[in-house]
């Protein structure tokens, strides 16, 4: 069995939440954002696209224990809801993505191209 | 005339207050050149590197009125990925004006998300080799497969359900006879089973017409299924030394494959590695001629500078082949002089990155699949969060 077993009750929390944002109720441009089944990967990606936008003060994430499947990313904005912001960046990255893949498959079929020649 | 362009400036002004203060001459709209370089270029220096971080933050240089956030726009404006090596089995293409932080993601998705299939669970019916069991199964696991992963399916928790759409079964039944040489047995010698298990795995009682139930309960041959290759699963390698058998000795036992990642155990990563270095720029910051140029030339062992002749018999250093680079930095160790005369750097958004591919999918598809992998984490938390 590959899964660490359940021993306590904040893993069981944390299987049954995937994710979840902990902010405050008064101010909604400061937030913590807990990802589950995360790590540097997309955490560090994150971190950049949402330092690159103005809106952004302080972004920042951690890996509370190297135990738990986890991340902390925390986000503090000028004004907007963090949450929307968070959420912009998200879609950012997800169209550099999808830019560095139409750019590879154009660079691929143009190698190919250039070897037949 | 020109009363009416001042008033229509008038009135874009007003629209957009910056973008009238950053047209002004005496507003920088770029960092000073030495900012630049700091901000673009790893210096290596002969004690250590320097200004190795990356500056993120969009108002990193907003005491300079510079906006230092990157717009999506100018991603795509100056993005561009350029193959120079493709195999089947490897490749390696440069990645300019991307940030290290993505481009590690990349790295980071294919060595440990990127799915593959592999032995997961091997049921050994006899084995009297000297290889014990559980090192056998050990060894099974890392022998590649040379299938597509994309046509199967993760495996339920349970792993109750073995069916032909999350399972493959190879068969492995090798006997050296008595009197005969002792025999190498390589994984060519396993072989796919497409029709599932044919390993009983209860006790088979005498008078039962029914056939026994094995591990698995495929409802169809592979063969048949829509995109599976129609002569045969293979390995990617065939000679693959698994055991040695002495005479007498036998080993008769059932590997199931099934999908997995590479974090879950590296049996699954489907590249031997992927890695990225930043591209070397050497800069020859005064000439350097003659014996010193010969020096220079003797001095770097990966072959990055030529010498050339500038006429009236003088002859100049020149930096030929910079990707050689491999920052040794036996250039400009020998002395302070050395030093003033050769600035080694990395290019900090250019970078060249590698894939060897272990056989499951060629690498270019294994990129692809990485960068659809980061996308569908994207997409994940959008949903999650809204």
């Amino acid at each position: 069995m590959r899964s660490p077993p359940i021993e306590d009750l904040w893993s069981v929390l944390l299987m049954l939440c995937t994710q979840m944002e902990l902010g405050s109720n008064s101010d909604d441009s400061k937030s913590t954002f807990c990802l589950v089944d995360e790590d540097h990967t997309f955490a560090n990606a994150i971190r950049y696209t949402l330092n690159q936008d103005p809106r952004v003060t302080y972004c920042g994430y951690s890996i509370p224990h190297p135990s738990f499947n986890q991340v902390n990313i925390r986000v503090q904005t000028t004004e907007d809801p963090a949450k929307e912001v968070f959420k912009d960046g998200c879609m950012e990255l997800m169209l550099m993505c999808r830019h560095v893949r139409i750019s590879f498959d154009h660079a691929l079929t143009q190698f190919k191209n250039n070897k037949t020649n | 005339m020109s009363e009416e362009d001042e008033s229509m400036g008038e009135q874009s002004d007003n629209e957009s207050g910056l973008d009238f203060i950053l047209s002004l001459d005496d507003v920088p709209s770029k960092i000073p050149p030495h900012l630049e370089l700091f901000k673009t270029r790893v210096l290596c220096n002969s004690d250590a590197p320097i200004h190795t971080d990356t500056i993120h933050y969009a108002g990193a240089y907003a005491v300079l009125g510079v906006d230092n956030s990157q717009q999506f726009d100018s991603f795509r404006k100056n993005f561009k990925v350029e193959v120079k090596r493709l195999t089947d089995s490897d490749m390696e293409f440069d990645m300019i004006g991307i940030d290290p932080a993505i481009a590690n993601a990349f790295r980071r998705i294919l060595i440990s998300e990127v799915p593959t299939m592999a032995i997961e669970r091997v049921y050994i019916a006899n084995n009297t080799s000297v290889v014990q069991d559980e090192v056998l199964s050990h060894r099974l696991g890392l022998i590649p497969i040379r299938v597509d992963p994309r046509l199967f399916e993760y495996p339920d928790n349970a792993g109750d359900d073995n069916n032909e759409r999350n399972t493959i079964v190879f068969g492995l039944h090798v006997r050296c006879q008595v009197g005969q040489p002792r025999i190498t047995v390589k994984s060519e010698k396993l072989k796919w089973l497409p029709n599932g298990s044919e390993l009983p795995c209860e006790d088979v009682k005498p008078n039962t017409s029914s056939k026994p139930k094995t591990f698995t309960s495929f409802t169809c041959s592979q063969n048949s299924l829509p995109g599976f290759p129609s002569n045969s699963i293979d390995l990617t390698d065939s000679d693959i030394i698994l055991a040695k058998l002495g005479p007498g000795q036998e080993i008769e036992l059932e590997a199931h494959a099934v999908k997995g990642i590479g974090r879950t155990h590296a049996k699954w990563s489907p590249v031997a590695t992927a890695w990225y270095r930043m591209l070397p720029e050497v800069v020859l910051l005064e000439d350097i001629v003659d014996e010193q140029a010969e020096e220079l030339v003797n001095k770097c062992q990966p072959n990055v500078f030529d010498i050339e002749d500038i006429g009236k018999g003088k002859r100049r250093a020149t930096v030929a082949r910079p990707r050689n680079c491999t920052l040794c930095r036996e250039c400009i160790r020998g002395g302070k002089e050395w030093e003033d005369r050769i600035s080694i750097r990395r290019v900090k958004h250019h970078f060249i990155f590698c894939i060897e591919s272990t056989g499951a999918l060629p690498p270019e598809v294994l990129f692809t699949e990485a960068v659809k992998i980061l996308e569908d984490k994207c997409e994940r938390v959008i949903t999650e969060f809204s």
